[in-house]
């Protein structure tokens, strides 16, 4: 029989329910499991109480005769959403120790699903990193290979799942903080449309990009989680949706005949390595044999959504970070002559490096005379983006490329130069910035027997037909039950 | 168009941001770099299009609700202030602002 740890979400909430196992049985494994791996950085709270008193909640109610699809199986969460009963830090030195007197809306659901919280993952700081360097709290390894970077900002939460210390994490997409971190660990993340899950909770980064999404090993599993934390939240987020959420698990199973998977061509040009070109080239030959159609079409603003979402992020960041100012939680300065001098180095000592630059690109690009230049213009052209997807959709059905250039690089290797982190973003923030749900599945291997991830993007309101895509690649092709070999 | 230092201080005092002077010149290096790829941007033609706020909106209408103005919380103040630096007869205490 396998490890509890190898099982799917699917499988383990089976057993769950035959009562094979108990969800205390199952936390208590992942618990040591997680312990075991500490060296991995992914985690940056856990209480065994608190996960041990959820675990029984779940197990009264499996005895209870309730059979939800996720009662009793463990769960880790982004340190972006806050908990009531775990600190949040949001990777910052500036939250060091707070306790949030409420739950975000997204593990609220999770939790009334039935989900048992193993703990808080690492990311970078506030969300705003590609590698999950920018965490005040140490980089997290990738278990493919320790000496790489997991990709970020939901670094944490890809290595958890990656190494088999939770069967499936919450996490956050802005830019392409779930797709390429899935990517460069070979597992399965999708964003959802934004506006679908609730941004309640979830510590602000960019108001009109983030969105929550579940990371897990396959299609089917993040299905489940999906399923589970979408849905209206009128009253605590202003930007959700009156979308209902939808059971994304009866979307599985359909077949792909006919399917038309465009290609943009913008997606494969000099920037690309040969070694992810490979890998998504017989991705997509596996989804022709699959009866799959191959269009090309064009995304002719990919280069331009970098500079576009570089102005928005930070500009949105500068004011939803204007909180932080050691009155009403987190980090204050001890020595200050003033209010004034107070708020400055309670924000010099409380901010990171990268965090404080883009608080002051956000700034300077809302400040007076520079708004319509920067601002205004990059929403403009943030249109321009959203209006070539609505072309492209109209010759195809998902999309299909990259979700990054390269695989995950070494710890380090992008020094001091930020520059070089957003280049990499590149694949990923044409959709954000059109609110598109997208996401990432292993799809082979490259330079360094590291993983590469194919991303999928779909029509607003289409993740179902997302996940049936991935699912059925899945269905044929085994990537994703990959494990790294230097995790046991 | 590049940043000068003067405009580093102009901003980091708008965004209560104390520097060290290494620090600021090394932001300064930073920040132009930057800058160096949103001239791309700005080059771009953008008569006649209307700024996208929530993305959405690309796709459908989209309005942004106001809830009711009724009081929905209880009384949760201890709870709030529990992470606060400094707390005083359930008032949150800073410097003193007037003298």
């Amino acid at each position: 029989m396998s490890a509890l740890h190898d099982l799917s979400v699917a499988a383990l909430a089976g057993r769950l329910k035959a009562r094979e196992v108990s969800a205390v049985e199952v936390a208590q494994h992942f618990l040591a499991r997680g312990g075991a791996h500490a060296g991995l950085g992914a985690f940056l709270a856990t209480d065994p109480e608190v996960t041990l008193a959820q675990a029984r909640a779940a197990d009264a109610r499996i005895a209870a005769g309730e059979a939800a699809p996720l009662l009793g199986v463990p769960v880790a969460h982004k340190d972006i959403f806050v908990t009531r009963d775990f600190p949040t830090t949001a990777g910052s030195k500036m939250l060091e120790g707070y306790r949030s007197p409420f739950d975000a809306t997204v593990v609220r659901k999770l939790a009334e699903a039935g989900m048992v919280t193993l703990g808080k993952l690492n990311c970078d700081e506030f969300a705003m990193g590609s590698s999950n360097e920018n965490s005040a709290y140490g980089p997290v390894k990738n278990p493919w290979d320790t000496s790489r970077i997991p990709g970020g900002s939901s670094g944490g939460s890809a290595v958890a799942v990656a190494a088999r210390l939770a069967p499936a994490a919450t996490g956050t997409d802005t830019g392409g903080s779930i797709r390429q971190p899935a990517s460069f660990c070979g597992i399965t993340g999708i964003k959802p449309t934004y506006g679908r899950a609730s941004r309640y909770g979830m510590i602000a980064y960019a108001s009109s990009l983030d969105q929550a999404g579940p990371m897990a090993r396959s299609a089917e599993d993040c299905a489940l989680l999906l399923s589970a934390l979408c849905g209206p939240d009128p009253d605590r987020d202003s930007t959700s949706l009156d979308v209902p959420s939808e059971d994304f698990t009866r979307a599985l199973g359909g077949s792909l005949e006919g399917l038309r998977i465009g290609v943009p061509k913008e997606f494969f040009g000099e920037g690309l390595a040969d070694d992810v070109r490979a890998a998504i080239e017989a991705a997509l030959q596996q989804y022709e044999k699959l009866g799959a159609r191959r269009v090309e079409v064009s995304l002719p603003r990919t280069e331009l959504s970098i500079p576009v979402y570089y102005i928005i992020a930070p500009a949105e960041a500068s004011s939803n970070l204007s909180r932080f100012d050691g009155v009403k939680f987190g980090h204050r300065a001890k020595q200050y002559t003033d209010l004034l001098d107070m708020y400055r180095k309670t924000r010099a000592e409380g901010f990171g490096e990268e965090v404080k630059q883009r608080i002051m690109v956000g700034t300077y690009v809302l400040s007076h005379g520079y708004y319509d230049a920067y601002y205004l213009q990059a929403q403009k052209v943030r249109r321009m983006i959203a209006d070539d997807f609505r072309r492209a959709f109209t010759e195809c059905d998902v999309i299909a490329g990259p979700a990054a250039p390269t695989v995950a690089w070494k710890l380090g290797e992008h020094g001091n130069d930020p520059l070089a982190d957003y280049l990499a973003d590149i694949f990923t923030l044409p959709a954000s910035l059109a609110g598109l749900p997208g996401m990432c599945l292993p799809c082979g291997f490259g330079a360094g027997g590291m993983p590469v991830g194919l991303q999928l993007i779909g029509n607003w309101f289409q993740e179902g037909r997302l996940l049936n895509a991935a699912h059925a690649f899945q269905q044929a092709t085994d990537f994703h039950l990959q494990q790294p070999e230097g995790v046991q | 168009m590049a940043l000068t230092p003067d405009d580093i201080r102009r901003i980091q005092h708008l965004a209560r941001l104390e520097l060290q002077p290494h620090e600021s010149e090394h932001m300064l290096t930073r920040i132009n770099g930057f800058f160096a790829i949103v001239e791309a941007m700005q080059a771009v033609d953008t008569a006649g299009i209307e700024p996208l706020a929530h993305p959405v909106a690309a796709f459908q209408d989209v309005q942004l609700r106001l809830r009711e103005d009724v009081a929905s919380e209880t009384d949760q103040r201890e709870a709030n202030q529990r992470s606060a630096p400094a707390v005083e007869r359930g008032l949150f205490l800073v410097p003193k602002v007037i003298e």
